[in-house]
């Protein structure tokens, strides 16, 4: 198999959208064969930073790069960034208002669980300017 | 014990029906969507009162078997669309999440 390129544009604050992209690339996953385990880990970080990119960034956009060793996923957008990062990776930090904890969101997990759940993360952040998610699972 | 086998046993009403020969090889309680995500295991039988559409995301996403809403909480009308587009099996009971929880672990 050569290496399958997705890309998802995500809206920002349309939350019946929210988790299409995640959905869409566990079909293609599942389609393509990958094991159950490594679907899940890369589907549960994919939607966490979908999410984010909902709440926080007024959305953004989605690169997936599929191969057989490796799930790519690139999460870009123009948000207001993330002031501290160390912060922000902490188990119960949110900084999700009222309304969208109502939805269910805003436990502080998201970042958490990302790191949980891929093999490598970084993140590029400027105030002001936006954040750049690089998440990788590789299939082993 | 199958999905079908809760239904009975716990005597849940059928909102949306989905795969309901899954087996149940476990529950979680929870009603915070990441935090369900991050915990809940594949297979498990999700007990919550979030009906809406992100909660049907969750559980395709963290592979739970079925959805309980207990305490007759709202099934929203996008997420029973979702749930129904994507096999989701939505059930639900007049009991709180406590008292499903005990009955469900005395049966698995």
């Amino acid at each position: 198999m050569s290496s399958i390129n997705l890309h998802f544009d995500v809206p920002g604050d349309d939350f019946t959208r929210a988790g299409e992209a995640s959905g869409s690339v566990k079909k293609t996953l599942k389609d393509l064969g990958f094991g159950h385990d490594v679907v899940r880990k890369a589907v549960i970080a994919l939607y966490e930073a979908e999410i984010n990119l909902v709440i926080h960034a007024g959305g953004g956009q989605i690169d997936i790069e599929i191969s057989p060793e490796c799930i790519s996923m690139v999460l870009t957008d123009h948000g207001p960034g993330i002031p501290d990062v160390a912060l922000a990776m902490q188990e119960g930090y949110s900084t999700a208002p009222d309304n969208i904890r109502s939805l269910g969101f805003g436990a502080g997990m998201g970042l958490p669980n990302i790191k949980k759940y891929t093999d490598e993360m970084k993140i590029d952040t400027k105030v002001g300017e936006g954040t750049t998610m690089y998440l990788k699972v590789f299939n082993t | 014990m199958t999905v079908k086998d809760i239904i009975e046993k716990l005597e849940l009403s059928v909102l949306v029906e989905g795969d309901l020969s899954r087996e149940v090889t476990g529950g979680y309680c929870g009603d915070l969507l990441s935090w369900v995500m991050g915990r809940a295991q594949s297979g498990d039988c999700w007990l919550t009162v979030m009906g809406n559409v992100n909660a049907v995301a969750v559980c395709v996403l963290a592979d739970c078997a079925c959805i309980v809403l207990a305490e007759n909480a709202a099934l929203d009308e996008d997420a029973r669309r979702r749930a129904e587009m994507q096999e989701v099996t939505v059930l639900r009971s007049g009991e709180n999440a406590y008292r499903l929880a005990v009955k469900l672990g005395e049966i698995l």
